[in-house]
């Protein structure tokens, strides 16, 4: 299987801090990856690198065989590489229907998506499309910011911690669209604390652990032992 | 009545004031720049008029219709080239950016038109009134007035139904979620600054057909603007029409009692107005 | 457990300084020695230098510290000077003794303008300070006693009979004019040195390390316990003292008034930012190498009016884009000098070494 989207050896700074040293992820069409590790292991620097709000040197991204390490976000989401942002960042100025809306801002090429698309698949949002954005539920509030992304119709969706903060029952209410985005043939990569609901979702996993790859695979392969190693970086033992 | 001619005056006053506001008020609301060139940047606009309905007659109306879009590349590439590399967190350098710019702008002016004062003449409309009741108002400062409905509503719309809108609130809100959306804030930036100095040309239009202006004339234009922004509320374009309208009555007012307190009354209607209610009396959101 | 903890001594003073600080002797001695050595229209140039750096030693402690970005400075020029005029015209006061009232009247003038103005914030702060001081030019015009809105002259007496000349005259037989120019100039010369030396000592106080704070992070500066809106508050009055002591030397010297002329926003307020931000913000050094450059251009090119104007201008816009730091941050920033070294440098070494006061001795 030939990759889509490709990490060759990324490094990302904030300023002098270096947050990635050298990370390889490779993620094929229509396959869900899962980027999995500690807090401050890398992931969302991780998203952050490839979506093009932290940049870096042009080859350590490359998205159908074009180097778009260097690009800013309007440049890369051109190219059909959609984000969904840690803690959702709705905007509070917009309505629920006017956030979805500017999700098609900068892409506004044809595709599965669009506002009566995402309304079937999060019904809930069409009754509420009126409400300021951040008058809803972090469930809906979640919705919305998946519903804004596919509103350009990606080739790769980009999740981060979608799951964060919300009641089981919700993420399992979120997690029930993805087949209906994977149907699309749109590819994922996912960020996410939770390891159950990661190795359930994904093809691939790879585990972060100060900014480096610690572990890859196919969920169905990978041991809990291998997966604690890669997460703590030692043998598990009691900690005091 | 002379007192109800008064107020009516100052209302129709405001309506100017609420144009020299509303391009301050739109660029302060999308990215929280305070332009200190925006009085000299009307009077630009109205030398421009001045210069095309002398050089080639055309009626100022037509004139205005020519400068605006020259006003709007000019305020794009100031904003794009220029006004977006100075912001950031720290205040100080687009302050004193567009200090420069006023200055520099003022004494261009200066070289270019001389000291004098200028007016734009605009023919039998200067003089023409129309009688409501026992009032006669002037035609000129009620069109100023409608005008600045017009504008205020016109760029309502844009900002509430138009995509161009929605990616001025989503910037302003959040610029790098924003980029996520495909959004170059560096544009939109520009896109404001230009829609901006199109209401300053038409600002422009009234400021030169009805009163005498010269290139020093700008600082205070820019003091009225931001009188009415800070009466009315930030981020409320209907609350800056309401401050406009409440420095003209208090102009007016204080204009009738003795003509030398005319803009000393403005000034401290403002001073009454942030010690009563320091976020205006229209705010929007917090700030 | 045992923490190995490295041992610091926090130290201001580089190696450069003391040097300077030779020089600055020299220096001082021939500043004091001036109005003996040259020609009064040179006295008068140096005086005209000396209150423009006083003015940019202020402007900066204010937006380059403090981080209060006011464009009504002139407030306190203006007040300073018409303050001086109507204890000198109506009360018949001395102007030397008039000048100290002038400076303490400003300060009381800071409390009420505080009060509106402090409602601002950043950008609508800058604009607030312009509309006071309109809003005082306007008042002072309707004062019919010192010429309303034409303006007024000092009786000519006052400053030739002004405490001072008498000794000044008979010590170096000098023209009741000349001695005059030479005692403003004295006063002024005294009045930069003091300035700087205030400037300096404040910030190499613990309340200078607040204010530092207050300027990166106001935020993280409130939360360690720095009382930012006090610190700025005292700055501003502090400020507005200084400024209006200048503003009366400056019309004591003019000897003519008008509001127009004292609320000049281009005199009182463009020029002095522009000398603070080519000069380089943020230091000391900054306003004096920018009051300098500002001297030497406007003799040049003063005849060109509003050209001169609109050069500084672009400088000023230029410095700002590319250099924000202005020209002494470059010259700094390649040679490593500092004359008034505030920053506080950490020097390994053990705790023993540690100077005695340490920088607030």
């Amino acid at each position: 299987m030939t990759a889509m989207l490709e990490t060759r050896g990324l490094k990302a700074f904030y300023g002098d801090f270096q947050a990635l040293f050298g990370v390889d992820i490779a993620v094929a069409k229509g396959e869900t990856v899962a980027i999995i590790g500690a807090n401050g292991a890398g992931k969302t620097s991780l998203m952050r690198a490839i979506s093009g709000v932290l940049t870096s040197e042009p080859g350590m991204v490359v998205y159908r065989d074009e180097p778009i390490g260097a690009l800013a976000a309007p440049d890369v989401l051109a190219r059909g590489i959609a984000m969904v942002p840690e803690g959702r960042r709705l905007f509070p100025s917009l309505t629920v229907e006017e956030n979805l809306l500017i999700g098609a801002y900068g892409r506004k090429g044809q595709g599965p998506w669009t506002l009566e698309s995402v309304y079937e698949l999060f019904p809930i949002l069409r009754e509420r499309r009126n409400n300021p954005a951040t008058a809803l539920s972090g469930g809906q509030q979640q919705m919305v910011a998946i519903g804004r992304a596919l509103m350009s119709n990606p080739d790769v969706l980009l999740c981060d911690e979608i799951s964060l903060g919300l009641a089981p029952v919700v993420v399992r209410d979120i997690y029930a669209a993805f087949p209906r985005i994977r149907a699309t043939g749109a590819s994922m990569v996912i960020v996410e604390q939770d390891i159950a609901q990661a190795l359930k979702v994904a093809t691939q996993v790879y585990c972060l652990m100060e900014g480096r790859v610690t572990l890859s695979g196919r969920p169905e392969v990978l041991t809990r032992e291998q997966i604690h190693q890669a997460y703590f970086g030692a043998p598990r033992h009691e900690l005091h | 009545m002379s007192f109800i001619d008064t107020i009516v005056q100052g209302v129709l006053l405001g309506g100017l004031y609420a144009l020299f506001a509303a391009g301050l008020s739109l660029v302060f609301g999308i990215m929280r720049l305070v332009n200190l060139a925006h009085g000299d940047l009307i009077v630009l606009a109205a030398f421009l008029i001045l210069l095309l309905t002398s050089a080639l007659g055309l009626n100022p109306f037509l004139a205005a219709l020519i400068a605006a879009p020259l006003m709007f590349l000019t305020g794009w590439g100031l904003q794009y080239f220029v006004l977006n590399r100075t912001l950031g967190k720290d205040v100080l350098p687009p302050l004193l950016v567009t200090f420069g710019i006023s200055i520099v702008l003022q004494n261009g002016l200066l070289e270019a038109f001389s000291a004098d004062s200028r007016r734009v003449s605009i023919g039998a409309l200067e003089s023409a009134s129309i009688g409501v009741g026992s009032l006669n108002i002037g035609l000129m400062p009620l069109m100023t007035f409608l005008s600045a409905l017009a504008v205020i509503f016109g760029l309502n719309q844009l900002i509430y139904r138009t995509a161009l809108g929605r990616a001025f609130r989503a910037t302003s809100d959040d610029i790098v979620t924003a980029g996520l959306m495909g959004i170059r804030p560096q544009r939109v930036f520009a896109m404001a600054t230009g829609l901006a100095m199109v209401v300053v040309t038409i600002a422009a239009l009234y400021l030169g057909t009805r009163a005498n202006f010269d290139p020093t004339s700008g600082p205070s234009r820019l003091i009225y603007a931001f009188e009415a922004v800070i009466i009315g509320g930030l981020g409320s374009l209907w609350g800056t029409l309401a401050g406009g309208v409440i420095l003209g009555v208090a102009q007016t007012l204080g204009a009738a009692v003795n003509p030398e307190w005319q803009i000393l009354a403005g000034h401290l209607a403002f001073l009454t107005v942030l010690v009563i209610k320091p976020r205006g009396l229209f705010p929007r959101a917090v700030d | 457990m045992s923490i190995a903890i490295p041992s610091f001594k926090v130290e201001t003073r580089s190696g450069t300084s003391s040097l300077a600080a030779l020089a600055a002797v020299a220096g001082l001695a021939l500043a004091i020695a001036a109005p003996l050595i040259v020609s009064r229209s040179v006295v008068q140039d140096l005086f005209f230098i000396l209150t423009m750096l006083v003015l940019a030693q202020n402007w900066n402690l204010l937006a380059g510290y403090a981080g209060l970005i006011s464009v009504g400075q002139q407030v306190f020029v203006g007040f300073g000077a018409y303050a001086m005029f109507g204890a000198v015209i109506l009360a018949g006061v001395d102007p030397i003794v008039a000048i100290l009232i002038a400076g303490a009247l400003s300060a009381l003038l800071a409390i009420p303008t505080a009060f509106f103005t402090f409602r601002l914030q950043g950008p609508y702060f800058a604009i607030g300070t312009w509309v006071v001081a309109e809003v005082v030019r306007l008042l002072l015009a309707q004062w019919k006693a010192l010429g309303g809105g034409t303006g007024t002259s000092l009786p000519r007496e006052a400053t030739k009979d002004m405490a001072g000349v008498d000794i000044v005259r008979d010590l170096f037989g000098m023209k009741a004019a000349a001695a005059s120019d030479a005692l403003t100039y004295w006063i002024a010369l005294l009045l930069a040195l003091a300035t700087i030396g205030f400037i300096y000592r404040l910030l190499r106080s613990k309340q200078g390390l607040g204010l530092a704070a207050v300027r990166d992070n106001e935020q993280t500066a409130r939360a360690v316990g720095v009382d930012a809106r006090r610190m700025k508050a005292l700055v501003y009055v502090a400020t507005a003292y200084v400024t209006g002591l200048a503003g009366a030397l400056i019309y004591v010297q003019k000897a003519r008034i008008s509001p127009d002329a004292a609320f000049s926003v281009t005199d009182w307020t463009a020029y002095v930012i522009f000398i603070v931000v080519i000069g380089g913000i943020g230091t000391i050094e900054g306003p004096i190498v920018g009051v300098v450059l500002f001297f030497l251009l406007q003799k040049l090119f003063a005849d060109f009016g509003s050209w001169y104007l609109l050069v500084l201008g672009l400088i000023g816009i230029l410095v700002m884009l590319f250099s924000p730091r202005g020209l002494w941050g470059l010259f700094s920033d390649r040679t490593g000098i500092q004359l008034f070294p505030v920053r506080r440098k950490l020097i390994d070494g053990p705790l023993a070494h540690m100077p005695k006061g340490g920088p607030n001795g």
